[in-house]
């Protein structure tokens, strides 16, 4: 059981849905209320890591962030390091890689808010900040809650694009997913299985808890829409 | 059937609980996209003024144009000396700054909130510590003091609506305004919720816009119609006045005088 690649994968999987969660509430609630023409064009690089390859994706990053390339060169020059091949690069691209499964969910609870509940909130003297706090956020919570969940669990299995971006270096970019992989190469069934079993049970346990808060949202909106 | 209000009926000009008569409401909107609008009416405060006409002719669009929830293209709203939009002038006074109340068709209460932090939550001019006890006395006032901790799932439509209304009149609003209120509650209570609101209605100092579509509630309740067809206003004036010399076969049509 490789403890240091299971340690790693959480603070990945935490750090990923708390760095995406308020990026994702600005562009789900953009494409729920938004009315702008490039609105499709967005949602289509929103959806793109969803049906790239991961490999694909996480060599687009590594040529991306390479110090040799302009961007990832400034960053490097800025950061004092390279991003790829770091922990902080397997971030970003975790990050990137999980932004349909952060917007997705968020877009869609902002689009079940009844335009005229949103209207009242303004014609009840609330601020479009205040209303979006007050109002809003406490109707969309159960979207933000699954964002945050899918991100999660998916970080905890991600691999290709982690293995592009990061490489397999221990305690920086190795997570528990190329630690499965690595022990089946090197023929250690047992280890493999056994943090499967823990990547299952944590699956298991996110997809439990999205569940719960969903239904209850159900029942919430039961008794406005009749 | 269709019997204009009687002059004593308590919806004229009737004792106000509030401390003075708020001022007239102007409004003159127009626009030619999305939909073409032209529509011109004043309302007197402490008087009912329905807004009648087939569905689809504009009367919520002038609604939420009143409360700035839509910006038209030209014209101007203002009440007593207040400018809350004109077109001329740039200026578009934001929703929340307008002190409108607005009960809405399906009543839209904040579903994640009681009763009464419905009520609260439109009462942002009141201070924290004495919000919950204000909310509890505009509940009181609309006599709803017994569904204040129910949340609005819990409610009939009858009730709902109540809490729209209450929730409508906790930020002591210049302006009431009604959309089709009646129309997602079953028979009977439509005929309790029509005699509450037009006792409502005596009471306040501010102007309250109805609309409606349907002619008979705008006689019962209002003290001057303004007919609304294809976005354009065809007709305007008391309920006698209009029912005995519709001024042109569309009005008449409208209002169903042969």
């Amino acid at each position: 059981m490789d403890w240091q690649a299971l340690s790693l994968s959480l603070q990945l999987a935490v750090l990923t849905a708390l760095l995406l969660l308020p990026l994702a509430i600005f562009i789900g609630r953009w494409l729920a209320y938004g009315r702008h023409r490039g609105k499709s064009l967005v949602e289509a690089l929103v959806l793109l890591p969803l049906v790239l390859p991961p490999t694909v994706l996480g060599l687009i990053l590594l040529v991306a962030f390479s110090p040799t390339s302009a961007l990832g060169g400034t960053l490097a020059s800025v950061f004092g390091q390279p991003l790829v091949f770091s922990f902080a690069g397997i971030l970003v691209a975790s990050v990137i890689a999980n932004i349909p499964f952060a917007v997705q969910p968020i877009a869609r609870a902002f689009e079940a808010i009844p335009e005229n509940v949103r209207d009242a909130g303004y014609v009840s003297g609330l601020t479009p900040w205040q209303t979006f706090r007050k109002i809003e956020v406490p109707l969309a919570w159960p979207g933000m809650f699954t964002g945050l969940a899918l991100v999660f669990a998916h970080t905890l299995g991600e691999f290709g694009v982690v293995l592009m971006m990061g490489g397999n270096i221990p305690g920086a970019t190795r997570t528990l997913s190329i630690s499965i992989y690595d022990s089946v190469q090197g023929l250690r069934i047992p280890d493999a299985a056994l943090m499967s079993g823990v990547v299952v049970v944590i699956a298991a346990l996110t997809i439990a808890s999205v569940l719960a808060v969903t239904r209850r949202r159900a029942h919430f909106a039961m008794g406005q829409r009749w | 059937m269709r019997d204009a209000p009687k002059r004593d009926a308590p919806n004229l000009v009737a004792p106000s609980l509030d401390a003075q008569f708020r001022g007239a409401l102007q409004v003159r909107i127009a626009q030619s996209a999305p939909f073409a609008l032209d529509v011109t009416f004043n309302a007197q405060p402490g008087e009912v003024t329905a807004l009648v006409g087939p569905s689809g002719s504009g009367k919520t669009t002038t609604l939420k144009a009143i409360a700035g929830l839509v910006m038209p293209q030209r014209g101007r709203v203002a009440i007593g000396g207040d400018v809350w939009f004109d077109s001329g002038q740039n200026i578009a006074v934001r929703p929340d700054l307008r002190r409108t109340g607005f009960v809405f068709q399906d009543y839209a209460l904040f579903p994640h909130l009681t009763a009464r932090g419905n009520v609260a939550l439109a009462m942002g001019h009141v201070a924290n510590e004495t919000r919950a006890d204000a909310a509890a006395a505009v509940l009181r006032r609309i006599g709803i003091e017994h569904l204040a901790e129910r949340s609005p799932r819990d409610l009939s439509g009858g009730e709902r609506q109540r809490v729209g209304i209450a929730r409508a009149l906790a930020r002591d609003p210049h302006v009431l305004l009604l959309d089709e209120p009646f129309s997602a509650v079953d028979r009977p209570t439509r005929e309790r919720l029509k005699s509450e609101v037009r006792a409502l209605a005596s009471t306040l100092a501010c102007p309250v816009i109805l609309v409606t579509h349907d002619i008979d509630e705008a006689v019962a309740l209002a003290r001057q119609l303004v007919i609304i067809d294809h976005g354009v206003t065809i007709a305007s004036g008391t309920p006698d006045e209009l029912l005995q010399a519709p001024p042109s076969p569309r009005a008449a049509e409208i209002i169903g005088v042969k």
